[in-house]
């Protein structure tokens, strides 16, 4: 039961994030909201992994860090350097 | 039994730490305020959610893959954010301070 309700939290900051990316003035607000949505996917992946007993979840939640963060890096490389005026 | 109450402490609280963090992401005045608030959700609540994950194994190969998430979110979450904040400071984006500053300053 405590899973379940964990379970609805983190999607609720995952909906919270989405928000707040959708109505950011800066580029930047946009990519904060996106990195936060992705690190919550995976702890929202091995959260439902233990919620269904099914422990291969977890090999998803691995693979969906890494390649959040790599994501992460190449959009702020894209960014860094053509960066118009963040305002 | 007392594994099971310990687990469930630990959930909720990074729940709560999630929604703080979340939650700050929508009140805090400046940009690099806010990469705070995300960063302690990163952090803060994704240690206390996977602990008490952990706690509900039977400490086999399904929790060494549990810390091996764990330590791989907590080595990129600062990176990133670190990556983000320099990323913004190079775009242009203005700390609260400068800003108050440079309205003082037309003013």
């Amino acid at each position: 039961m405590v899973l379940a309700a964990t379970c609805i939290a983190v999607l609720s900051v995952m909906a919270l994030a989405l928000a707040r990316a959708l109505q950011a003035d800066t580029v930047y607000d946009r990519i904060l909201g996106i990195n936060m949505f992705g690190t919550k996917t995976a702890v929202l992946i091995a959260l439902m992994g233990f919620l269904s007993e099914r422990p291969d979840f977890l090999d998803i939640a691995i693979v969906y860090a890494l390649i959040n963060f790599i994501g992460m890096i190449a959009v702020l490389r894209f960014f860094e350097y053509t960066a118009t005026s963040g305002r | 039994m007392i594994l099971e109450t310990i687990s469930n402490i630990l959930l909720i609280v990074g729940a709560f730490f999630a929604l703080t963090g979340a939650y700050g992401l929508f009140k805090f005045p400046d940009f690099f305020t806010r990469v705070h608030a995300a960063s302690v959700t990163d952090s803060i609540a994704t240690i206390l959610l996977f602990l008490g994950l952990i706690l509900r194994t039977d400490f086999d190969l399904v929790a060494v893959k549990l810390v091996f998430v764990l330590v791989f979110v907590l080595l990129t979450s600062p990176t990133a954010s670190h990556a983000l904040a320099k990323s913004a400071r190079h775009g242009g984006v203005a700390t609260l301070a400068e800003s108050n500053n440079k309205d003082n300053t037309d003013g």
